[in-house]
């Protein structure tokens, strides 16, 4: 078999393209995340300018091809700043941003989908609005969000692939790679695609026990089917 | 060169060719992602264990493989097999196995959210079992599914302009390309932008029409 | 006794895991009969019917209609379903297609009747249960004893033979139960076959050929409205009615 001892020849290398796949989609997953968060409560709760604002930040992250936004940045935007980011950053951070828009429709569900009755209930208490929001409303709409979110680590799982167009030295990148030097086409694609099944099925794994954890009686955190 | 003689000489006109290129990959695509996607949930639903083994397979794997990656397998890795595709050619069947992969997840979930009694009453009267899936059950599903799979076809537009990655000159390689002779990437690639935000824009437009068109009292579609 | 039965039920048995619903039923149907079956819930009435028309079937048993026998007759099942028609507890009407094209689409599909001429048997079945004027509202647009009056029509569109009626009215409240009892009544009196799982005493005292008795999955008792009101011989059979006319 000589895919076999062509994988294990370049098994470190592509152990380290996994491990850039990897870095990409999760600082992107938490990038996402702490961009998404405050763009959903800025869309609920804050003034009409700041949610048009919002509003135009999410149609235009959720309207453009990720490959548009990665040219437009690594070509555009970040040299026009002046900025000499390396291309893992830029790809990290356009999938981030875009990440962000998505998340934060999911947040924004979540949070509309806990009771009114809530909020009055905690304000009755004395609570501030700011301190119902943290203490009480955020707690259970992350709860109720959970099985939409984790799905946003399969997209984001497949999309970093698309990093190989500015170079990021992912997976992706690393396989077109050894195909143009063993000249093993057709093996190392396959190959390549199943790394990215498995990990995309190992991470839901993951993503599924951490959800169980989480799981409040009555939050009917159903998983939704990957 | 000026920006605006760019962007009405140099730019305009290639964004125009390459706009013809991504609405032909979308317009080939949808259908035949919307059949073969049917085709699999109704294997998965209806088929026997083979069968709806075979389906489930198939969508895992083109699900969990990148669409880019997918596009390489069919241009650069089956000539090694002895095919050689246009690359025209291998971008829409790259898109149909891909789109009718998540397509197939919003039917299947529309066709077992349709109440057992429905089936039940359609064989009472005589149907037989694909009579009942095609003039009772489907219809039904369809139109349930309607949300998700308009979803779909948005990020089809969006993700037609990988198919630049296989050297078709759509919108993505028609600004790439003036951008790259020009050296005018942000006015490149906002003009591509907007251009995109201007074809999902409307689309999503359009769908929300054709939904209210085939809505019907009381199968209201949940979102 | 050729001919003297329009449907003839043998021994009907079916479990469901390990759990007996019906235990050997027998019974034969003559044509313009109504037969009304009375008792506990749970004791396989529904189950009964459905193995009529085999949307069930049975483990054990046979069923014949005209003679014909309809048990394991693998997929020419959809022919003879054609000719006995079924009415729903919750309807089940087609919720994509208004209360018209609810009646015409099986004459449409199965029987390949042109559309127009569907069309006009539907309006005609619709007048018939005085659901004309609601031909072309959708199943969420109507109340429940409308919604049960269509599905008679959808049924009847097919000329069936005979029509299973499964709890038409336990779904609907007392008012609207009236109106569907009232189609009910009218079809029995111009011939048609009914079987009737139901628990309108009424409708049973008026309309019953013969009333059927079951219980865990066995007839106990069986007779003429008459009989089985005023004089039930099985002390079950009197406890139930007891039980039945106090609530």
């Amino acid at each position: 078999m000589e895919i076999l001892s062509v994988l294990l020849e370049w098994g470190p290398y592509l152990l380290g393209g996994i491990a850039i796949t990897l870095g990409l989609t999760i600082s992107a997953l938490a990038l996402g995340f702490c961009l998404g968060l405050p763009l959903a409560l800025g869309q609920v709760y804050g003034s009409r300018p700041v949610r048009s604002l919002i509003a135009v930040y999410v149609w235009f992250f959720r309207g453009l091809p990720t490959l548009i936004l990665l040219f437009l940045f690594y070509f555009g935007v970040f040299p026009a700043l002046g900025l000499d980011f390396s291309a893992f950053v830029i790809g990290a951070t356009v999938l981030g941003l875009r990440g962000a828009a998505y998340q934060s429709q999911i947040f924004r569900a979540g949070i509309q989908s806990v009771a009114e009755g809530q909020m009055t209930a905690a304000l009755s208490l004395g609570m501030t609005r700011w301190e119902a929001v943290q203490c009480i409303i955020i707690p259970q709409a992350l709860r109720i969000s959970l099985p939409g979110w984790s799905n946003e680590y399969p997209e984001l799982l497949t999309d970093s692939a698309v990093c190989y167009a500015i170079g990021v030295a992912e997976l992706m990148t690393r396989t077109s790679q050894i195909v143009s030097v063993t000249y093993m086409t057709m093996p190392i694609y396959i190959a390549c695609a199943l790394i990215f099944i498995a990990l995309n099925y190992g991470g839901m794994r993951v993503i599924r026990k951490a959800e169980e954890r989480f799981a409040i009686p009555g939050f009917g955190g159903k998983a939704v089917q990957p | 060169m000026d920006p605006i003689t760019f962007l009405t000489q140099i730019l305009a006109p290639a964004l125009w060719k390459g706009l013809i290129v991504t609405v032909a990959l979308v317009v080939l695509t949808a259908p035949f992602g919307l059949l073969l996607g049917t085709g699999l949930a109704l294997g998965r639903q209806y088929g026997g264990r083979a069968l709806s083994t075979a389906c489930s397979g198939y969508i895992v794997f083109f699900k969990g493989c990148p669409l880019l990656l997918l596009l390489f397998i069919l241009y650069f890795g089956l000539p090694s097999l002895g095919l050689t595709l246009p690359a025209f050619t291998a971008a829409v069947i790259g898109f149909i196995l891909c789109n009718a992969a998540y397509n197939s997840e919003y039917i299947q979930g529309a066709v077992a959210s349709i109440k057992d009694g429905q089936m039940t009453a359609a064989q009472a009267l005589g149907m037989t079992r694909a009579q009942a899936i095609k003039s009772i059950i489907l219809p039904q599903a369809m139109r349930r599914a309607i949300p998700g799979l308009s979803n779909e076809f948005i990020y089809l537009i969006k993700y037609s302009s990988l198919a630049y990655m296989i050297t078709v000159v759509e919108l993505t390689g028609a600004a790439k390309i003036a951008a790259t002779r020009y050296f005018m990437f942000n006015e490149s690639f906002f003009a591509v932008g907007i251009v995109y935000l201007a074809l999902v824009t409307l689309t999503t437009y359009a769908v929300g029409r054709l939904e209210q068109r085939v809505a019907i009292p009381g199968m209201g579609v949940k979102t | 006794m050729t001919g003297e039965y329009i449907l003839r039920v043998e021994d009907i048995h079916k479990k469901f895991n390990d759990r007996e619903i019906l235990r050997g039923i027998s019974f034969n149907v003559k044509k313009g009969a109504t037969i009304v079956f009375i008792g506990p819930s749970g004791t396989g009435k529904s189950t009964l019917l459905r193995c009529i028309n085999q949307l069930t079937e049975p483990d054990r048993g046979k069923v014949f209609l005209d003679d014909e026998e309809i048990t394991g007759c693998g997929s020419r099942i959809s022919g003879y379903r054609q000719r006995i028609g079924m009415v729903f507890q919750n309807f089940n009407l087609f919720d994509h297609l208004t209360a018209v094209e609810n009646v015409e689409i099986a004459p449409i599909k199965v029987r390949k009747m042109k559309k127009e001429e569907a069309h006009a048997k539907a309006m005609e079945e619709l007048h018939r249960v005085g659901m004309a004027d609601w031909a072309h509202h959708y199943p969420a647009e109507l109340s429940g004893g409308q919604a049960q009056r269509v599905s008679i029509a959808r049924c009847l569109a097919m000329d069936p033979e005979v029509i299973l009626f499964d709890e038409p009215t336990s779904a609907l409240d007392p008012e609207l139960t009236r109106e569907v009892l009232e189609v009910m009544k009218d079809l029995a009196r111009s011939g048609m076959t009914m079987l009737v799982v139901s628990h309108e005493m009424g409708f049973a005292r008026s309309v019953a050929t013969e009333i059927i008795f079951m219980e865990g999955g066995r007839i106990v008792e069986q007779g003429s409205p008459l009989e089985i009101m005023n004089n039930p011989k099985h002390p079950r059979t009197r406890e139930f009615l007891g039980r039945i006319e106090h609530t």
